[in-house]
């Protein structure tokens, strides 16, 4: 990101569906900035899915945690990092098998960090190096003026 | 904080005058609505029950947690042999299912009638 930026800061409960208020905030954020409305639907859904990641792995539904969710509003992107006491992720996302997911060879569940990858720009999942504070970097970049 | 998911069944007749049970969702679609999707499919008897539609059009969020849900009534349909179709997910959410490969055993349409007229 280049120039001039401005921070948003949430701090959640490791409640599940307070994932929702990071949504919304994000979403005003990209309107802000500008972003079409079809990337902000992508951002909420990444979004959405690093909180629940960071509630239900990262701080493992302690109530006590936070989950901290920092926007970084960039001339040209939108960074966003979900921090959580955790010791990090240490599996890749994989891009889900259907067929095995439907013959029972795969668990039904575990698309978060595929959706997340998917549907932003870039993606990174950095352990923490005291083996907690772990988050994940999304950036997503706006779209180059028209001529 | 995450809503309630509500679902009913609704019981309808085919352009091709087959009988089709509609499961119609309404709220969140999340780890919480476990009773909501697959407790409700559940309650369809597999023996007779073969046409499925699945009503998306008042969810206005699906997480990965809804959308495991929504494999796991798949994997039950498959295995009793029946047929589901789902309609009135948003543009997004269509993306969504298709990028997870949902569409290859339930197709996806707009509305109901289109729904009904792939059966």
């Amino acid at each position: 990101m280049s120039g001039k930026s401005t921070s948003v800061e949430v701090r959640l409960p490791s409640r599940l569906g307070y994932e929702k208020v990071a949504m919304s905030t994000a979403a005003s954020v990209a309107k802000l900035m500008g972003f079409r409305e079809d990337r902000i639907e992508d951002l909420k859904t990444a979004i959405a899915e690093a909180c629940i990641n960071a509630i239900e792995h990262g701080n493992k539904l302690n109530e006590g945690l936070q989950v901290g969710v920092l926007m970084n509003a960039g001339e040209d992107a939108l960074e966003i990092k979900v921090i959580d006491d955790g010791s990090g992720i240490k599996a890749r996302p994989h891009k889900p098998d259907i067929d095995k997911k439907i013959h029972g060879e795969e668990d039904p569940r575990g698309m978060g960090m595929f959706l997340i990858q998917a549907l932003v720009d870039e993606a990174e999942w950095v352990a923490g190096s005291n083996g907690k504070s772990s988050y994940v970097r999304l950036v997503v970049r706006l779209d180059p003026p028209t001529q | 904080m995450q809503t309630d998911t509500k679902s009913k069944i609704d019981q309808i007749t085919s352009p091709a005058g087959e009988p089709v049970s509609v499961l119609r969702f309404e709220g969140d679609i999340a780890s919480t609505s476990k009773d909501a999707v697959l407790g409700t499919y559940q309650t369809l008897p597999k023996a007779t029950v073969k046409n499925i539609l699945l009503d998306f059009t008042k969810v206005d969020y699906i997480n990965s947690s809804g959308i495991a849900l929504v494999i796991q009534l798949l994997i039950e349909a498959s295995n009793a042999g029946q047929k589901v179709l789902a309609y009135g997910l948003s543009a997004h959410f269509t993306k969504v299912f298709t990028m997870v490969g949902i569409t290859k055993y339930a197709g996806l349409f707009p509305d109901q009638s289109a729904a009904l007229a792939a059966l």
